[in-house]
């Protein structure tokens, strides 16, 4: 038996991760797997939810959030191609025609 | 020390070192592999929490289908290590005394004041069959509608991946 606290701190802990590599990376590709870790450590508190109320509905949702980050990977990843023949790097820094 | 006890900590152990890892290693082909472990370790919590088809879509869709997909982009484009850039001190100063402020706070309020109930393993019938109950009945309108968002998705990712004619004469690369 493992108390749903320490289930809420590994997640915390994974989505933490998450925010820091998505603002201190530079390469988009990474930033973009950073995300995908943000995903993770939500899923991982709503499974930990659904067994600790008895709801399977929780489940379902993670299921439901698989499904969308596969979407937002195919998407983001089809972009990052098209930014890179446009500009020849995966520097986001260098990405930087809408800054004022 | 109970058997589950011990198999979430490893379990939690290889996901948080897979998680600095990420953070740590300066070339994306190893912060894919460090993202493939921390999922493959996720999946092992969520047979712990009794969650087995969750699991299983775990290990086939994060781990298999989107991590291959990144590996793929990754070597399509030959992405190398990545560059340096200094950031801004007062994020320094600031974002580090802060962030462990931070933490330290949620852990705190997290470990003391919600209920120390304990998660039973294997407590919730998490079986494809009790699964798929649910799906296709109570959550049958997302489900549509989630089929027509991947639709809408594969088209986009044609169109934004293909390349564009640039010549009149419609001359297709």
């Amino acid at each position: 038996m493992v108390p749903l606290s320490y289930y809420l701190v590994l997640s915390g802990f994974l989505f933490a991760c998450g925010v820091a590599g998505f603002l201190i990376k530079r390469n988009i590709i990474t930033i973009f797997m950073s995300i995908e870790l943000m995903l993770n450590g939500v899923n991982l508190s709503f499974v930990a939810f659904a067994a600790h109320w008895h709801v399977l509905a929780g489940q379902v949702f993670v299921f439901f959030v698989m499904v969308v980050a596969a979407a937002e990977a195919t998407v983001g990843l089809a972009i990052i191609i098209a930014v890179y023949r446009t500009r020849e790097t995966l520097n986001v820094d260098q990405v930087n025609l809408l800054k004022l | 020390m109970n058997v589950h006890l011990v198999l979430f900590l490893a379990f939690g152990a290889v996901c948080v070192a897979g998680a600095v890892n990420l953070l740590a290693q300066r070339h994306p082909i190893n912060g894919a592999l460090s993202l493939i472990a921390v999922m493959a370790a996720l999946a092992g919590e969520y047979l712990l929490l009794g969650a087995e088809f969750v699991a299983a879509v775990q290990v086939i869709v994060y781990a298999g289908a989107i991590m291959v997909l990144f590996v793929f982009t990754i070597m399509l484009l030959n992405a190398g290590v990545e560059e340096r850039t200094k950031g801004s001190r007062v994020a320094v100063l600031l974002g580090i005394p802060g962030l462990l402020l931070g933490s330290i706070l949620v852990g705190w309020v997290v470990l003391r004041h919600s209920g120390t109930e304990a998660v039973a393993a294997g407590a919730l019938p998490g079986d494809p069959k009790a699964i798929g109950q649910l799906l296709f009945h109570e959550f049958l309108l997302p489900f549509e509608i989630t089929s027509v968002l991947i639709l809408i998705a594969i088209m986009g990712a044609v169109v934004l991946a293909s390349k564009p004619a640039t010549s009149p004469a419609g001359k297709v690369e």
